[in-house]
């Protein structure tokens, strides 16, 4: 199809063709979905409404097999969680009070497809896409998060896509002047082909200075300001994030955006500007689906109708049809709604920031979006048919066929739970080695390629328990997030296993000493088509929304990714869960480890132990996946939040680290490499206490537990804390800062163990790099060559 | 709005008074600036009074010093600094900061700041990527290795600091000559201590003009300003406040010339 013949698929000739065949299905539509949109409409669609329809009734955009789950979040929140929610699910991201007139906005996206076609610019644009979300609330983004899922750290595909992927988000995050201040690095075999690069991000803003998407105030001007619009990113919200990779169909390469940070940095501002000025009336970011997506959302969330004329719009790439300029996913670029009045007042602001803008019509209130082309009507349709009125799927789902039998398949009856450490010298090899696993191994090689200080407000980051962030200069008020999602725990049980990622998630946020506020997700899961698949996926949402309603934090926000399989192998369910918190004071924050000067501190273990191995990162080590995780007892998780705080608040504890993967021993290891500073420990009271052998103790993984360390002045009025709430206290050592050992006693074979901390540190930061070091200096090399 | 460098909004927007503020010091803002804020905020750390300048600007509003802060000035695109070298206000600022009568601008380039000028030739030499070719974000030790420029003056010879290193285009480059006339006159302002961070010649972190009153230096000296958001120091976690002193060095050295 020429332009011309593109650009004459007037409303007109469509009612007047109605038998002219159209690509939906090259589009990515099911043939009963374009039956509905003929139905809609009561003609054929004309090329450009087919091209916004397919686009706004993609998976990605319309949230169609998802939709019925995903209810449960506003269903399970109760008023009282409500309390500090002032925008909830459906805008671009929830606002959470902050207090003292401050409001805070934060939300998890995905970008795993692009990630994988193009991992430098799909991670990249993935940051700017999240970013946009938050400028779009009317706040100044402070801080991302990244939470990363790769496959093997062996296998070649991860060469390929682990260095691009992170240089792709610090290329981009480092130039917007946004720390970033912690996410999550694993490496399965499960994600192989199918890397997870999940990007969060937080904004900050005064109350007055929310925000909203819609189009209010009949006779208002539309602006389309920022990037010129081009042909990257056509037909990526349909065809890229809903289908599944096949190496049948032709290459997709061309559909992934490419991002221009600078833009985006100059978009912020300008925005800002915008906002202080108070010159838009509403605003909407240009993600998915492009102007597709801002006008029809636009519109029908005010008075109900848009004038738009396309050709307004301007173009990087001048061939560009109708079609395409409205499927175009190119980058930084905002919509806004601005009255006449302050239409030369806004051109002020853009010609100070230099960037380039075009007005592409008005609001109406006939209900209808209308959009022109050169004085024809090539798209006429009533805008919430677009934006919210698309399919929605009740996708049948089944427990798997080979549930019970993995849940069966317990580790401690399995052949890799043979033969467990039992010596010291056992143990402390197998302290070793899972500190040295991938997994567990240190990512700074990868964290230290991202800006962490520019803004001068990040009290705490990587590899802390929760990125915080100072947001009043002058009180510390703040906030801390964490994300988390143990994608083993959700396959072998999904609603645990999301229970599990918020319980995690919830117990870093609180381990720092802030409050746990609100949550955000990203649903990773493979094809909904799938019944299986979509049983983890409704397990998940399940087990999420009731997990929040007991911890009492909505969730205010997020973004599901389906289709996350390659040749038919789903991903396992991987529900990333991001919680923030709240600090008065941000100067309270606990690291995550004894300083040097806190030599003779009293070491604590809080909550109880058990006998939880499966889908470890122990079993994980001998290549065993099977039986049930752990178990979730969120009254427990909110007891052990508040002894925290309440901790942190009174100036009880100097540092608290949660226990999660890797258990105890993990811990112990972390909390010692944190500042280079030892311990002395024995866990034989552990043992008695809960019934369980030394190698239990160390590597379970039972949750509810965190280690803290606080000076002797302080254990007697700690202990009446714990013993007050009913909550397992147990002091199991003390910091040692002379020796540079972490040694451990118990009830076993030679009596104790001895790691060295030097050794252990240099081990353990050696794994990623010796992977990754040279070959990303080469593949860098290659890409700035061109 | 109680915070005192606002994050929203501009910070342009912000009085630029602050109380004892002898000094005004401005700070440039260019497309793509990051650390314009926290270099204001160093300013008045340090106590003196930060006055936001914007690089389009033709006015350098009577500021006693000016701050050129780090960040990615025009996307980094051409070559760091490059572009923002040709800001109307650039103009103003070397007029300044090399006129031939009266005293001469104080001038600090941080970072991106330090790349512009040396594409303004305000410093010789230039920077490359780094010798690794990736963004490197650590607490970095220097040594203060010229205690008499207009920024350094508070700091005792040979002093130890650390503050945060954070770039893609750090590694300093200069011919020979340049390099031997560098350390022959003291002008190696700054230098990396241990490991070479970015492969820069000499392990040069920062270095100033003949006169001392223009310094320019890779790593983020208003980025260990306050404690609690710095780099790690003996006292604690992210307790350094070693860049401090780069800013009560230049306020010093205004009042002293101004008696």
């Amino acid at each position: 199809m020429t332009d011309k013949e593109f650009n004459i698929d007037t409303v007109e000739q469509a009612s007047t063709t109605p038998d002219t065949d159209l690509p939906w299905a090259e589009l990515g539509l099911k043939s009963d979905e374009y039956d509905r949109i003929v139905e809609i409409l009561g003609r054929r669609p004309t090329a450009a409404e087919l091209a916004m329809y397919s686009v706004m009734w993609s998976e990605h955009c319309s949230y169609k097999s998802s939709k019925v789950h995903l209810r449960q979040f506003g269903e399970k929140v109760t008023e009282e969680m409500k309390k500090d929610l002032m925008v909830g699910i459906g805008e671009n991201a929830g606002v959470t009070n902050l207090g003292d007139g401050w409001a805070v906005t934060f939300k998890i996206e995905s970008h795993n497809h692009p990630s994988y076609v193009e991992p430098y610019q799909g991670a990249a644009t993935g940051v700017g896409g999240i970013v946009r979300d938050i400028i779009s609330m009317g706040a100044r983004p402070v801080a991302v998060m990244d939470p990363l899922r790769f496959g093997a750290i062996d296998h070649p595909d991860t060469l390929r896509v682990l260095p691009g992927v992170v240089s792709g988000i610090g290329g981009y995050g480092n130039s917007l002047g946004l720390p970033n201040i912690g996410g999550e690095v694993v490496f399965d075999s499960v994600y192989q082909d199918n890397p997870l690069v999940n990007a969060l991000a937080v904004g900050v803003m005064r109350h007055e200075d929310i925000r909203l998407a819609n189009a209010s105030g009949v006779g208002n001007k539309v602006v389309l300001f920022g990037a010129r619009t081009g042909g990257d990113g056509i037909g990526g919200a349909s065809v890229l994030a809903s289908e599944s990779f096949d190496d049948s169909k032709p290459s997709k390469r061309p559909a992934v955006q490419v991002g221009d940070p600078f833009a985006e940095k100059v978009l912020i501002e300008c925005c800002l500007e915008l906002f202080h000025a108070e010159l838009v009336e509403g605003i909407q970011d240009l993600g998915a689906a492009g102007i597709s997506c801002a006008t029809s959302e636009l519109a029908s969330n005010g008075e109900g109708g848009m004038h738009v004329e396309l050709q307004n719009v301007l173009l990087r790439d001048p061939t560009l049809t109708p079609g395409e300029i409205l499927m175009s996913e190119s980058q930084e670029r905002m919509m806004a709604v601005v009255t006449p009045e302050n239409a030369a007042e806004f051109e002020r602001v853009m010609a100070k920031w230099e960037v380039e803008y075009s007005w592409l019509g008005e609001v109406t209130d006939t209900g209808r979006l209308i959009i022109e082309w050169d004085g024809e009507t090539i798209v006429d349709v009533d805008p919430r048919t677009v934006a919210h009125d698309g399919p929605v799927y009740e996708r049948p789902y089944h427990r798997p066929a080979g549930q019970d039998a993995l849940q069966a398949d317990t580790f401690r009856f399995s052949e890799a739970g043979k033969d467990l450490p039992q010596t010291g010298q056992e143990l402390g090899g197998a302290l070793v080695e899972l500190m040295t696993s991938p997994n567990m191994a240190d990512v700074s090689w990868i964290t230290d390629q991202f800006d962490r200080f520019v803004g001068g407000n990040t009290a705490l980051s990587q590899p802390d328990d929760s990125g915080v962030i100072r947001v009043d200069e002058e009180t510390g008020l703040g906030v801390a997030l964490a994300t988390d999602a143990n994608a083993r725990y959700a396959y072998l049980d999904p609603y645990t296993g999301a229970q599990l990622a918020l319980a995690e998630s919830y117990r870093n946020v609180a381990t720092t000493g802030a409050i746990p506020m609100a949550v955000s997700d990203c649903l990773n899961f493979g094809s909904p088509e799938d019944p299986e698949v979509m049983w983890q996926f409704a397990e998940a949402v399940r087990g999420l929304a009731d997990g929040c309603q007991q911890l009492g934090i909505p969730v205010t926000g997020g973004n599901v990714s389906l289709y996350n399989q390659t040749a038919g192998r789903a991903i396992h369910p991987t529900p990333v869960v991001g919680v923030l918190g709240k600090f008065d004071d941000v100067g309270r924050r606990t690291p995550s480890g004894y300083e040097r000067w806190a030599d003779g501190q009293a070491i604590y273990l809080l909550g109880v132990t058990a006998d939880e191995l499966d889908g470890s990162e122990f079993a994980r080590g001998r290549g065993h996946l099977g039986g049930m995780p752990p178990a979730v007892d969120l009254e427990a998780e909110k007891k052990l939040g508040e002894i925290l705080i309440n901790a942190s608040r009174d100036g009880m504890i100097d540092a608290a680290h949660d226990l999660s993967e890797g258990g105890l021993a993990a811990g112990l290891a972390e909390m010692s490499l944190r500042f280079g500073v030892g311990a002395r420990v024995a866990v034989d009271g552990l043992c008695e206490r809960d019934r369980v052998d030394p190698f239990t103790a160390l590597f379970s993984e039972s949750q509810a537990r965190a280690l803290v360390a606080l000076p002797r002045s302080e254990e007697l009025r700690f202990t009446d804390m714990t013993t007050a709430r009913g909550f397992a206290a147990l002091r199991i050592g003390i910091v040692d800062a002379t020796s540079g050992d972490l040694e451990v006693a118990g009830p076993f074979d030679g009596g104790s163990f001895t790691i060295g901390i030097d050794e252990l540190r240099e081990a353990w930061s050696a794994v990623i790099p010796s992977r990754f070091a040279s070959l990303s200096e080469a593949t860098e090399a290659v890409r700035q060559e061109k | 709005m109680s915070t005192e460098t606002p994050l929203i909004g501009n910070f342009h927007a912000a009085p630029a008074t602050t109380p004892l503020g002898g000094a005004r010091i401005g700070v440039v803002t260019f497309p793509g600036t990051l650390d314009d804020r926290d270099a204001a905020r160093a300013i008045r750390l340090g106590g003196g009074t930060a006055v936001p300048l914007w690089h389009g600007d033709e006015s350098l509003q009577g500021v006693d010093a000016v701050v050129l802060p780090g960040g990615f000035s025009y996307g980094d695109y051409l070559r760091a600094g490059a572009i923002a070298r040709f800001a109307p206000l650039m103009s103003r600022i070397i007029d300044a900061a090399t006129a031939s009568s009266g005293t001469r601008l104080p001038v600090l380039g941080i970072c991106n700041g330090f790349q512009m000028l040396t594409e303004s030739h305000l410093l010789p030499g230039s920077m490359v990527k780094n010798e690794h070719l990736k963004f490197l974000c650590k607490d970095q030790v220097l040594q203060v290795e010229n205690t008499s420029t207009a920024w350094t003056s508070q700091f005792t010879p040979d002093e130890l600091i650390a503050i945060p290193l954070k770039n893609q285009d750090g590694q300093y480059l200069a011919d020979a000559n340049t390099l031997e006339a560098l350390e022959a006159e003291g002008r190696v302002v700054f230098r990396y201590v241990g490991e070479n961070p970015n492969g820069s010649r000499n392990g040069i972190a920062g270095i100033s003009n003949e006169t001392g009153n223009v310094v320019g230096l890779m790593p983020h000296p208003e980025h260990a300003v306050e404690a609690g958001y710095g780099p790690d120091d003996a006292t604690g976690m992210r307790n350094g406040t070693d860049g401090l002193t780069i800013f009560t060095s230049v306020i010093a050295s205004l009042a002293g010339s101004a008696q």
